[in-house]
Protein backbone atom coordinates (compact mmCIF):
# COMPACT_ATOMS: atom_id res chain seq x y z
CA UNK A 1 0.00 0.00 0.00
CA UNK A 2 1.81 2.90 -1.31
CA UNK A 3 0.68 6.16 1.27
CA UNK A 4 0.04 9.22 -1.85
CA UNK A 5 0.47 13.09 0.35
CA UNK A 6 -3.08 13.99 -0.08
CA UNK A 7 -1.96 17.56 -0.82
CA UNK A 8 0.15 16.54 -3.54
CA UNK A 9 -2.15 16.37 -7.19
CA UNK A 10 0.46 15.12 -9.21
CA UNK A 11 1.31 12.04 -7.06
CA UNK A 12 -2.17 10.99 -6.83
CA UNK A 13 -3.56 11.53 -10.38
CA UNK A 14 -0.90 9.19 -11.05
CA UNK A 15 -2.18 7.01 -8.36
CA UNK A 16 -3.52 4.52 -10.45
CA UNK A 17 -0.09 3.60 -12.51
CA UNK A 18 2.49 2.71 -9.97
CA UNK A 19 1.58 -1.15 -9.47
CA UNK A 20 1.37 -1.34 -6.21
CA UNK A 21 -2.02 -2.99 -4.91
CA UNK A 22 -3.44 -0.13 -2.94
CA UNK A 23 -2.80 3.62 -2.32
CA UNK A 24 -3.25 4.93 0.70
CA UNK A 25 -4.81 8.94 0.13
CA UNK A 26 -2.81 10.57 3.34
CA UNK A 27 -5.01 13.58 5.08
CA UNK A 28 -3.32 12.76 8.43
CA UNK A 29 0.47 13.50 8.75
CA UNK A 30 1.11 14.01 5.33
CA UNK A 31 -0.07 16.85 5.12
CA UNK A 32 0.96 20.30 7.00
CA UNK A 33 -1.74 21.48 9.89
CA UNK A 34 -2.15 24.41 7.88
CA UNK A 35 -3.13 23.14 4.54
CA UNK A 36 -5.57 20.11 5.95
CA UNK A 37 -8.29 21.62 4.52
CA UNK A 38 -6.79 22.32 0.86
CA UNK A 39 -5.70 18.54 1.16
CA UNK A 40 -9.40 17.31 2.22
CA UNK A 41 -11.03 19.16 -1.18
CA UNK A 42 -8.25 18.12 -3.14
CA UNK A 43 -9.12 14.68 -2.45
CA UNK A 44 -12.25 14.39 -2.64
CA UNK A 45 -12.77 16.07 -6.38
CA UNK A 46 -9.93 13.20 -7.03
CA UNK A 47 -11.97 10.45 -5.67
CA UNK A 48 -14.91 12.03 -8.03
CA UNK A 49 -12.80 11.91 -11.14
CA UNK A 50 -9.27 9.75 -11.29
CA UNK A 51 -9.16 6.34 -12.62
CA UNK A 52 -7.37 4.36 -10.06
CA UNK A 53 -7.81 1.50 -12.41
CA UNK A 54 -7.76 -1.27 -10.28
CA UNK A 55 -5.66 -0.31 -7.53
CA UNK A 56 -7.70 -0.01 -4.22
CA UNK A 57 -8.12 3.05 -2.99
CA UNK A 58 -7.77 4.08 1.01
CA UNK A 59 -8.15 7.46 2.44
CA UNK A 60 -6.46 7.63 5.60
CA UNK A 61 -8.21 10.88 7.83
CA UNK A 62 -7.64 12.42 10.77
CA UNK A 63 -8.85 11.14 14.15
CA UNK A 64 -11.71 12.80 15.15
CA UNK A 65 -10.26 13.96 18.56
CA UNK A 66 -8.58 16.57 16.23
CA UNK A 67 -10.49 19.70 14.54
CA UNK A 68 -10.22 18.37 10.97
CA UNK A 69 -11.43 14.62 11.97
CA UNK A 70 -14.84 14.98 11.20
CA UNK A 71 -14.74 17.27 8.67
CA UNK A 72 -12.98 14.99 6.68
CA UNK A 73 -15.12 12.47 7.35
CA UNK A 74 -18.39 14.80 6.14
CA UNK A 75 -16.13 15.26 2.77
CA UNK A 76 -14.83 11.54 2.25
CA UNK A 77 -17.48 9.03 3.40
CA UNK A 78 -20.34 9.99 0.89
CA UNK A 79 -17.93 9.20 -1.98
CA UNK A 80 -17.20 5.64 -0.36
CA UNK A 81 -13.97 5.02 -1.11
CA UNK A 82 -12.46 1.27 -0.55
CA UNK A 83 -11.24 2.07 2.75
CA UNK A 84 -11.17 4.38 4.95
CA UNK A 85 -8.70 4.47 7.96
CA UNK A 86 -9.00 5.36 10.92
CA UNK A 87 -5.55 6.47 12.42
CA UNK A 88 -4.71 6.33 16.21
CA UNK A 89 -6.85 3.88 17.66
CA UNK A 90 -6.77 2.86 21.03
CA UNK A 91 -10.05 2.15 22.64
CA UNK A 92 -13.16 -0.41 21.71
CA UNK A 93 -15.26 3.17 22.23
CA UNK A 94 -13.33 5.13 19.80
CA UNK A 95 -14.22 2.82 17.08
CA UNK A 96 -17.62 2.71 18.03
CA UNK A 97 -17.89 6.38 18.06
CA UNK A 98 -15.86 6.62 14.56
CA UNK A 99 -18.25 4.10 13.30
CA UNK A 100 -21.50 6.08 14.58
CA UNK A 101 -20.15 9.05 12.35
CA UNK A 102 -19.47 6.70 9.04
CA UNK A 103 -22.70 5.56 9.72
CA UNK A 104 -24.49 8.61 10.38
CA UNK A 105 -23.05 10.47 7.20
CA UNK A 106 -23.74 6.95 4.91
CA UNK A 107 -27.65 7.54 6.20
CA UNK A 108 -28.03 11.30 5.71
CA UNK A 109 -26.24 10.27 1.94
CA UNK A 110 -28.78 7.76 1.30
CA UNK A 111 -26.05 5.23 1.03
CA UNK A 112 -28.14 2.15 2.31
CA UNK A 113 -25.58 -0.63 0.86
CA UNK A 114 -22.23 0.78 2.01
CA UNK A 115 -18.88 -1.61 0.57
CA UNK A 116 -16.42 1.02 2.06
CA UNK A 117 -14.70 -1.00 4.84
CA UNK A 118 -12.89 0.22 7.65
CA UNK A 119 -8.97 -0.50 8.14
CA UNK A 120 -8.05 0.62 12.19
CA UNK A 121 -4.51 1.80 12.66
CA UNK A 122 -2.76 1.03 15.77
CA UNK A 123 -0.17 3.13 16.88
CA UNK A 124 0.44 3.87 20.79
CA UNK A 125 0.86 1.41 23.51
CA UNK A 126 -2.66 1.57 24.85
CA UNK A 127 -3.67 0.56 20.96
CA UNK A 128 -1.35 -2.07 21.55
CA UNK A 129 -2.86 -3.37 24.64
CA UNK A 130 -6.62 -3.44 23.30
CA UNK A 131 -5.90 -4.50 19.83
CA UNK A 132 -7.81 -7.61 20.27
CA UNK A 133 -10.77 -6.30 21.34
CA UNK A 134 -10.46 -3.36 18.73
CA UNK A 135 -10.47 -5.91 15.77
CA UNK A 136 -13.31 -7.23 16.69
CA UNK A 137 -15.22 -3.93 17.29
CA UNK A 138 -16.88 -3.50 13.92
CA UNK A 139 -17.98 -5.74 11.15
CA UNK A 140 -17.07 -3.54 8.50
CA UNK A 141 -13.46 -3.61 9.80
CA UNK A 142 -11.50 -5.77 7.44
CA UNK A 143 -7.83 -4.73 8.13
CA UNK A 144 -5.54 -3.51 10.75
CA UNK A 145 -2.31 -2.06 10.62
CA UNK A 146 0.55 -1.10 12.63
CA UNK A 147 1.90 2.71 12.74
CA UNK A 148 5.87 2.35 14.11
CA UNK A 149 6.74 5.85 13.75
CA UNK A 150 4.40 7.20 16.16
CA UNK A 151 4.17 3.71 17.66
CA UNK A 152 7.73 4.13 19.03
CA UNK A 153 7.45 7.88 19.35
CA UNK A 154 4.63 6.80 22.07
CA UNK A 155 6.81 4.37 23.54
CA UNK A 156 9.20 6.93 23.94
CA UNK A 157 12.52 4.64 21.84
CA UNK A 158 13.56 4.97 18.78
CA UNK A 159 12.79 2.69 15.89
CA UNK A 160 16.13 0.89 14.56
CA UNK A 161 16.47 -0.98 11.18
CA UNK A 162 16.17 -4.30 13.36
CA UNK A 163 12.72 -3.16 14.45
CA UNK A 164 13.14 -4.93 17.92
CA UNK A 165 11.41 -1.98 20.16
CA UNK A 166 8.17 -2.59 18.16
CA UNK A 167 8.14 -6.17 17.43
CA UNK A 168 6.20 -7.53 20.34
CA UNK A 169 3.55 -4.89 18.70
CA UNK A 170 3.65 -6.22 15.41
CA UNK A 171 2.82 -10.04 16.71
CA UNK A 172 0.56 -9.01 19.22
CA UNK A 173 -1.45 -6.89 16.08
CA UNK A 174 -1.16 -10.05 13.97
CA UNK A 175 -2.65 -12.41 16.72
CA UNK A 176 -5.51 -9.79 17.36
CA UNK A 177 -5.71 -9.96 13.03
CA UNK A 178 -5.88 -13.40 12.10
CA UNK A 179 -8.16 -13.62 14.89
CA UNK A 180 -10.46 -11.56 13.75
CA UNK A 181 -9.95 -12.71 10.26
CA UNK A 182 -8.47 -9.63 8.95
CA UNK A 183 -5.38 -8.37 6.63
CA UNK A 184 -2.44 -7.39 8.81
CA UNK A 185 -0.53 -4.29 7.64
CA UNK A 186 3.02 -3.31 8.21
CA UNK A 187 4.28 0.09 8.74
CA UNK A 188 6.79 2.21 6.61
CA UNK A 189 10.15 1.56 5.66
CA UNK A 190 11.48 5.08 5.84
CA UNK A 191 14.74 4.67 3.99
CA UNK A 192 14.20 4.76 0.27
CA UNK A 193 17.11 4.78 -0.89
CA UNK A 194 18.07 1.26 1.46
CA UNK A 195 16.53 -1.29 -1.03
CA UNK A 196 18.55 -4.24 0.78
CA UNK A 197 17.22 -2.91 4.20
CA UNK A 198 13.62 -2.88 3.11
CA UNK A 199 13.71 -6.49 1.78
CA UNK A 200 15.11 -8.16 4.74
CA UNK A 201 12.24 -5.88 6.88
CA UNK A 202 9.53 -6.91 4.40
CA UNK A 203 11.01 -11.03 4.45
CA UNK A 204 11.24 -10.64 8.04
CA UNK A 205 7.42 -8.70 8.38
CA UNK A 206 5.90 -11.60 5.64
CA UNK A 207 7.68 -14.42 8.06
CA UNK A 208 5.35 -13.00 11.23
CA UNK A 209 2.14 -12.95 8.92
CA UNK A 210 1.60 -9.71 7.68
CA UNK A 211 -0.40 -9.93 4.42
CA UNK A 212 1.12 -6.46 3.26
CA UNK A 213 3.27 -3.38 3.77
CA UNK A 214 2.74 0.60 3.64
CA UNK A 215 5.30 1.90 1.24
CA UNK A 216 6.05 6.05 0.85
CA UNK A 217 7.73 5.94 -2.39
CA UNK A 218 7.04 4.04 -5.92
CA UNK A 219 10.50 2.57 -6.19
CA UNK A 220 9.74 0.56 -3.01
CA UNK A 221 6.95 -1.37 -5.03
CA UNK A 222 8.88 -3.72 -7.01
CA UNK A 223 11.03 -4.97 -3.68
CA UNK A 224 7.79 -6.01 -1.41
CA UNK A 225 6.39 -7.30 -5.06
CA UNK A 226 8.95 -9.78 -4.75
CA UNK A 227 9.02 -10.89 -1.68
CA UNK A 228 5.29 -11.17 -1.01
CA UNK A 229 4.88 -12.48 -4.54
CA UNK A 230 5.35 -16.66 -4.70
CA UNK A 231 8.10 -18.22 -6.65
CA UNK A 232 7.49 -20.47 -9.82
CA UNK A 233 8.07 -23.50 -8.11
CA UNK A 234 5.65 -22.53 -4.82
CA UNK A 235 2.95 -21.94 -7.53
CA UNK A 236 3.30 -25.39 -9.17
CA UNK A 237 3.38 -27.12 -5.74
CA UNK A 238 0.39 -25.46 -4.23
CA UNK A 239 -1.28 -25.88 -8.06
CA UNK A 240 -0.63 -29.45 -7.46
CA UNK A 241 -1.60 -29.69 -3.65
CA UNK A 242 -4.99 -28.07 -4.31
CA UNK A 243 -5.40 -30.21 -7.52
CA UNK A 244 -5.25 -33.15 -5.56
CA UNK A 245 -7.20 -32.51 -2.94
CA UNK A 246 -10.29 -31.50 -5.09
CA UNK A 247 -9.38 -35.39 -7.00
CA UNK A 248 -8.99 -36.88 -3.23
CA UNK A 249 -12.41 -34.89 -2.49
CA UNK A 250 -14.46 -35.97 -4.60
CA UNK A 251 -13.19 -39.76 -3.56
CA UNK A 252 -13.93 -39.10 -0.10
CA UNK A 253 -10.94 -38.88 1.05
CA UNK A 254 -9.54 -36.10 3.31
CA UNK A 255 -6.00 -37.20 3.78
CA UNK A 256 -3.80 -38.06 1.30
CA UNK A 257 0.20 -38.10 0.52
CA UNK A 258 2.21 -36.21 -1.92
CA UNK A 259 5.79 -37.24 -2.66
CA UNK A 260 5.36 -38.99 0.61
CA UNK A 261 4.41 -36.42 2.58
CA UNK A 262 1.18 -36.01 4.26
CA UNK A 263 -1.38 -33.04 2.92
CA UNK A 264 -4.02 -32.51 5.22
CA UNK A 265 -6.89 -29.36 5.67
CA UNK A 266 -3.59 -26.80 6.92
CA UNK A 267 -1.20 -27.56 4.15
CA UNK A 268 -4.42 -27.10 1.30
CA UNK A 269 -5.15 -24.05 3.02
CA UNK A 270 -1.40 -22.53 2.82
CA UNK A 271 -1.75 -23.57 -1.07
CA UNK A 272 -4.64 -22.29 -1.39
CA UNK A 273 -2.91 -18.84 0.27
CA UNK A 274 -0.19 -18.83 -1.90
CA UNK A 275 -2.58 -19.97 -5.43
CA UNK A 276 -4.44 -16.57 -4.43
CA UNK A 277 -1.12 -14.37 -3.79
CA UNK A 278 -1.00 -15.83 -7.58
CA UNK A 279 -3.90 -14.89 -7.76
CA UNK A 280 -4.66 -18.43 -9.83
CA UNK A 281 -8.69 -19.25 -10.16
CA UNK A 282 -9.47 -21.63 -8.21
CA UNK A 283 -12.31 -22.86 -10.00
CA UNK A 284 -10.24 -23.34 -12.64
CA UNK A 285 -8.27 -25.39 -11.20
CA UNK A 286 -11.47 -27.25 -9.97
CA UNK A 287 -12.66 -28.13 -13.27
CA UNK A 288 -9.39 -29.37 -14.42
CA UNK A 289 -8.83 -31.66 -11.83
CA UNK A 290 -12.63 -33.33 -12.55
CA UNK B 1 -20.50 36.75 -0.99
CA UNK B 2 -17.86 39.21 -1.08
CA UNK B 3 -14.00 38.11 0.13
CA UNK B 4 -12.84 39.22 3.45
CA UNK B 5 -9.47 38.75 3.43
CA UNK B 6 -5.79 37.65 1.00
CA UNK B 7 -5.67 34.32 0.48
CA UNK B 8 -4.08 31.82 -1.13
CA UNK B 9 -3.84 27.75 -2.12
CA UNK B 10 -1.84 25.60 -3.69
CA UNK B 11 1.74 25.11 -5.29
CA UNK B 12 4.14 26.39 -7.87
CA UNK B 13 4.48 22.34 -8.24
CA UNK B 14 3.88 20.83 -11.73
CA UNK B 15 0.58 19.24 -11.99
CA UNK B 16 -0.93 22.54 -9.35
CA UNK B 17 -1.84 25.66 -9.51
CA UNK B 18 -1.61 28.41 -7.35
CA UNK B 19 -4.28 31.24 -6.43
CA UNK B 20 -4.55 34.66 -4.94
CA UNK B 21 -7.57 35.98 -4.18
CA UNK B 22 -7.56 39.50 -2.91
CA UNK B 23 -10.85 41.95 -2.33
CA UNK B 24 -11.90 44.39 -4.31
CA UNK B 25 -14.13 47.21 -3.46
CA UNK B 26 -17.90 46.23 -3.03
CA UNK B 27 -19.46 46.14 -6.76
CA UNK B 28 -16.08 45.64 -8.25
CA UNK B 29 -16.92 42.40 -9.72
CA UNK B 30 -14.43 39.71 -10.70
CA UNK B 31 -10.51 40.12 -12.28
CA UNK B 32 -8.85 37.13 -13.06
CA UNK B 33 -5.67 36.58 -14.24
CA UNK B 34 -3.81 33.78 -15.47
CA UNK B 35 -0.28 32.56 -16.58
CA UNK B 36 0.34 29.45 -17.27
CA UNK B 37 2.51 26.68 -18.83
CA UNK B 38 0.15 25.27 -21.05
CA UNK B 39 -1.67 29.23 -21.91
CA UNK B 40 -2.26 28.68 -25.77
CA UNK B 41 -3.47 25.67 -25.77
CA UNK B 42 -5.80 25.82 -22.20
CA UNK B 43 -5.84 29.46 -21.19
CA UNK B 44 -9.77 29.52 -21.94
CA UNK B 45 -10.77 26.17 -20.34
CA UNK B 46 -8.96 27.31 -17.04
CA UNK B 47 -10.62 30.51 -17.21
CA UNK B 48 -14.32 28.70 -17.49
CA UNK B 49 -13.37 26.44 -14.53
CA UNK B 50 -12.17 29.17 -11.93
CA UNK B 51 -15.34 31.14 -13.24
CA UNK B 52 -17.67 27.99 -12.91
CA UNK B 53 -15.97 27.99 -9.54
CA UNK B 54 -16.64 31.36 -8.28
CA UNK B 55 -20.56 31.14 -10.09
CA UNK B 56 -20.93 27.73 -7.57
CA UNK B 57 -19.86 29.67 -4.38
CA UNK B 58 -21.75 33.16 -5.57
CA UNK B 59 -18.28 35.03 -5.16
CA UNK B 60 -17.90 38.59 -6.65
CA UNK B 61 -15.59 41.83 -5.50
CA UNK B 62 -12.05 39.67 -5.67
CA UNK B 63 -9.51 39.80 -8.07
CA UNK B 64 -8.16 36.27 -8.34
CA UNK B 65 -4.66 35.71 -10.19
CA UNK B 66 -3.62 32.22 -11.46
CA UNK B 67 0.02 30.52 -11.58
CA UNK B 68 -1.16 27.27 -13.43
CA UNK B 69 1.95 24.62 -13.89
CA UNK B 70 -0.59 22.19 -15.67
CA UNK B 71 -3.34 21.07 -13.23
CA UNK B 72 -6.08 18.95 -14.24
CA UNK B 73 -9.49 20.53 -14.00
CA UNK B 74 -10.30 19.07 -10.65
CA UNK B 75 -7.36 20.22 -9.22
CA UNK B 76 -8.21 23.75 -10.45
CA UNK B 77 -11.48 23.39 -8.83
CA UNK B 78 -10.25 22.18 -5.52
CA UNK B 79 -7.46 24.94 -5.38
CA UNK B 80 -9.90 27.82 -5.61
CA UNK B 81 -12.90 26.21 -3.42
CA UNK B 82 -9.94 26.24 -0.98
CA UNK B 83 -8.76 30.30 -1.78
CA UNK B 84 -12.39 31.17 -1.71
CA UNK B 85 -13.25 29.76 1.68
CA UNK B 86 -10.25 30.44 3.09
CA UNK B 87 -10.68 34.66 2.08
CA UNK B 88 -14.44 34.05 3.29
CA UNK B 89 -12.64 32.85 6.52
CA UNK B 90 -14.89 29.72 6.17
CA UNK B 91 -11.82 27.95 6.60
CA UNK B 92 -8.14 28.45 7.95
CA UNK B 93 -5.13 27.98 5.85
CA UNK B 94 -2.19 29.73 4.70
CA UNK B 95 -2.56 34.04 4.53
Amino acid sequence: MLYIPGNNPAMIQQAGVYGCDAVLLDLEDAVALNQKDAARILVRNMLKTVNFYDTEVCVRVNNFHTPFGLTDLEEIVPLQPDNIRFPKTETVADVKEFMKEVRRIEKEHGIKNPTMTIHVMIETAKGVANVYDIAAADPRIDAITIGGQDLTADMGIIKTPDGVGIDYARKRIVMAGKANDLDVLDTIFADVNDDEGLREETEYIKKIGFAGKALINPRQVDVVHDVFNPTENEVRKAYRVYSEFIKNKKAGIGVFAIDGKMVDAPVVQRAITVLEYAKIDLKEIEKNAG
Amino acid sequence: MTPKFKAQAGTFESSDIMILIEPLEKDSGRKVDISSTVILQFEEDIKKTINQVLDRLQVEGLHLIAKDKGALTQTIEARVETAVKRSLGIQEGTM
